[in-house]
């Protein structure tokens, strides 16, 4: 009984889907049934659209979460792995496995994951049983947001009341302990919301990073430094999650790397050899025939230029797809790919910021029906 | 920059001790004389313009066609693109290279009395074939050769306006307007020998006209040249001619130097057409048979010097450039017995010498092309190809 509900928890969870269809206490059916109104479908409809996103309650949830880690414990016993250690990705490769999908939208696929991560964050009720709101900022209506303003500002009077009483003192400097900022951002508006559990303007966003920024160029703000840094998110450094390809040597004592590398259609791999002259051969073909336009040429010849290793490596590549620009293209992100393995951190990082790691993401966008093309529409007829 | 001043007195001492020694000497005591030049700076020009006296010691250098041989030898035999090239610089220089040089010793040691020995240079596209040929010939001219020189024979094959049935025999085409060309460019290449051979038998043209035994060639390419619907004929019978008096015992003896570029066009398929739409095949044309008879190797007394070319050819896919895969079967057996001469990309030196040889007449302006990273560069792009490497300085 608990399994099959617990399945069916999993089934109600795809797509989130609105089903909260949860069993009713017998006594308010009887109530209904005593008392119904015939209600015309269209008006029934309207009521839905008014009452905007769903509500769940705080029992519901909890429920969610009991049901999800039995179910999590279920699945792990299906599988027949340990349930004390299955973790969410082994949750999603069995779904992955007992509910094969070939939908193409990863998002309408079957998941299974922790409520907390479905349902969205709700503020629980805000007044009590006699109707009377907890928070003194209820009736402001944003009223997590005014509250961290005027903690903010109290913050800032604080620190003000400070600086006065140590220029009384006489022990008064410019030169206290800075914070480091550097490497950290101020979160976006998004996350700001997601912090408070509530909709801001634009506007109100502004005036709050202004107010920090004000607590900042403030003198001790120092002392206030785990209440900012809670509002600030890390930068991760982009080169570190860069892949190396391993260094390999052949027989005769030659190193190379192997590298593969994708543009629009187009697939290229490559071997990168340290041999000494500069030939290179696509598809068992010389380049200057295999590639006639200098501009092709030009793209094969930049990631070794900028590196100014032109005369030093063979390369062998194989390349299939696309058109002469996309091979091109492919040809080039597998050389830069494959030279990250002989050249120092310093320069991988200058590879980064010139775009020569970075694979190009465009790719020929959809034709749409009722138009010719992606974007082109047929002839417009004024009548 | 030191490089102008010195090539100069490099140029100066080598010509004040030309008139004593010959090339040898000349090179070593110019090096000698200035013991001071850097090792970088390589001599890419020579002062010895004769073709006779080029030596491996002169490969990867550049030698000035002086411009009086230029307006006999080549009014048609040129390039287009080393015409504009030399429009643009004044001079016409050419690179003295290896498949060169060793077609010279080859003609050197060749015995004149055995039957004709033909050469084929064969190479990738844009490798220098067309000029090496160009330097042969001017050889073969210094040295007093008859130099019979067809400077692409797919232009015979191709793009024919009017095409008229030949009047000597039935079944074959006639190409007066080419015919007519090529007459006129033979008598400009080879003035003083018009007058000196004598036909051996009786031509008639038509039923008023006539060429008689004895007379002088002149008259005979003269009827050509007038009687434009004989010209084709006028060619076979010039042809024959040369091919008999050839290497003679006499004293008007000559050698004959038969140049055909883009041969591989003899024998491969036609784009003309005749009125009923069928296609013409190429012994079809009078031009086309009566050179393949030129090119059999059963006359004595000079060489059959040809070239294979893809650039004009028809039907023949861009990375075509072995003699098997451009003369085809046909062709391949008409020519053997043949010897193969390759022509490669440039190598370091001779790059070396092009890029200093460029540099010296400022065609590349580019302050960045002057660099080493530059050169690097034009190495890389144009992958030591001569002909890419020509298109891609005439932007820089």
């Amino acid at each position: 009984m608990a399994a099959c509900r617990a399945v069916r928890a999993v089934l109600v969870k795809c797509g989130k889907s609105s089903w909260t269809s949860v069993p009713r206490p017998p006594q308010t059916d009887r109530q209904l049934l005593s008392r119904q109104i015939c209600v015309s479908s269209a008006a029934w409809r309207k009521n839905l659209a008014a009452a905007g996103p769903e509500k769940f309650s705080e029992e519901y949830i909890k429920k969610q979460v009991e049901e999800f880690n039995i179910g999590k414990r279920h699945l792990a016993n299906i599988m027949g792995e340990d349930p004390e250690t299955f973790t969410q990705e082994d949750i999603d490769r069995s779904i992955a496995y007992l509910f094969p999908s070939g939908l193409f939208e990863k998002r309408a696929r079957p998941v299974m994951k922790h409520p907390d991560l479905l349902f969205p964050k709700q503020t629980a009720v805000q007044w009590g049983e006699d109707g009377r709101p907890f928070h003194y900022m209820f009736y402001t209506g944003k009223q997590a947001y005014y509250s961290l303003m005027h903690d903010t500002f109290g913050k800032v009077l604080a620190l003000e009341k400070y600086q006065d009483s140590m220029r009384n003192k006489g022990l008064f400097t410019k030169d206290t302990r800075q914070m480091s900022l550097t490497g950290s951002r101020w979160l976006l508006k998004e996350e700001l919301e997601e912090l408070l559990v509530e909709n801001i303007s634009d506007h109100d966003y502004t005036r709050f990073l202004q107010l920090m920024e004000r607590l900042l160029s403030m003198p001790y703000c120092a002392m206030e430094e785990e209440f900012v840094q809670r509002f600030r998110r890390q930068l991760e450094v982009q080169s570190s999650k860069q892949e190396i390809p391993a260094v390999q040597h052949d027989e005769n004592g030659v190193a190379f790397s192997q590298a593969e590398g994708r543009r629009k259609t187009a697939k290229a791999s490559i071997k990168l050899r340290d041999c000494g002259t500069g030939s290179i051969t696509i598809n068992g073909k010389s380049y200057l025939l295999y590639f006639p336009v200098l501009q092709d040429r030009e793209q094969l010849m930049f990631p070794l230029h900028f590196v100014d290793m032109l005369g030093r490596f063979n390369v062998e590549a194989s390349v299939e797809g696309g058109g002469h620009c996309a091979q091109a293209g492919a040809l080039r992100l597998a050389v830069s790919r494959a030279l990250l393995s002989f050249v120092s951190a310093g320069e991988m990082e200058s590879m980064r910021q010139a775009g020569l790691l970075t694979p190009d993401p465009r790719v020929k966008e959809r034709k749409k029906p009722g138009q010719a093309g992606a974007r082109k529409k047929f002839t417009w007829k004024k009548r | 920059m030191n490089l102008p001043r010195l090539y100069h007195r490099l140029r100066l001492t080598a010509r004040s001790l030309h008139s004593s020694a010959n090339g040898q000497q000349v090179e070593k005591v110019a090096v000698a004389v200035d013991p001071d030049v850097p090792s970088q700076v390589s001599v890419f020009r020579t002062s010895e313009n004769d073709p006779t006296c080029h030596t491996e010691l002169h490969a990867g250098q550049y030698y000035t066609l002086p411009p009086a041989h230029m307006r006999t030898l080549f009014p048609h035999g040129l390039p287009p693109r080393f015409q504009m090239q030399m429009k643009t610089f004044n001079e016409a220089c050419v690179m003295v290279r290896q498949p060169a040089l060793e077609l010279i010793t080859c003609l050197r040691k060749a015995d004149y009395s055995e039957p004709a020995l033909r050469y084929v240079l064969y190479g990738e596209k844009g490798c220098g074939k067309t000029l090496s040929l160009c330097h042969v010939l001017h050889f073969c001219s210094t040295q007093g050769w008859l130099v019979l020189h067809i400077p692409d024979a797919h232009l015979w094959v191709k793009n024919c306006r009017e095409l008229l049935p030949s009047s000597s025999r039935p079944g074959r085409f006639d190409q007066p307007i080419q015919a007519l060309n090529w007459l006129k460019n033979f008598k400009t290449t080879n003035e003083h020998f018009l007058s000196k051979i004598k036909t051996t038998q009786r031509y008639v043209w038509t039923k008023r006209e006539s060429t008689e035994e004895g007379r002088p060639l002149g008259e005979l390419v003269d009827q050509g040249v007038s009687r434009v619907k004989s010209s084709s004929d006028v060619v076979g019978a010039l042809l024959r001619e040369l091919r008999l008096q050839a290497g003679g015992a006499a004293e008007g003896a000559f050698r004959l130097a038969v140049a055909v570029d883009g041969v591989n066009a003899l024998w491969g398929k036609t784009t003309l057409k005749k009125e009923d739409k069928s296609e013409v095949l190429p012994e079809e044309l009078t031009l086309i048979h009566n050179l393949r008879k030129m090119l059999r190797n059963d006359w004595c007394g000079g060489a059959i010097l040809t070239t294979l070319s893809q650039t004009g050819s028809l039907f023949k896919p861009r990375s075509a450039y072995l003699p098997m895969e451009l003369l085809g079967e046909e062709g391949f057996d008409n020519m053997d017995p043949f010897v193969p001469i390759p022509v490669s990309n440039y190598s370091d030196k001779e790059f070396e010498s092009c890029y200093l040889y460029y540099l010296d007449r400022n065609w590349l302006q580019h302050p960045h092309s002057r660099t080493e990273d530059g050169k690097k560069e034009l190495i890389f792009l144009s992958s030591r190809n001569p002909s890419i490497l020509e298109r891609l300085c005439a932007f820089l």
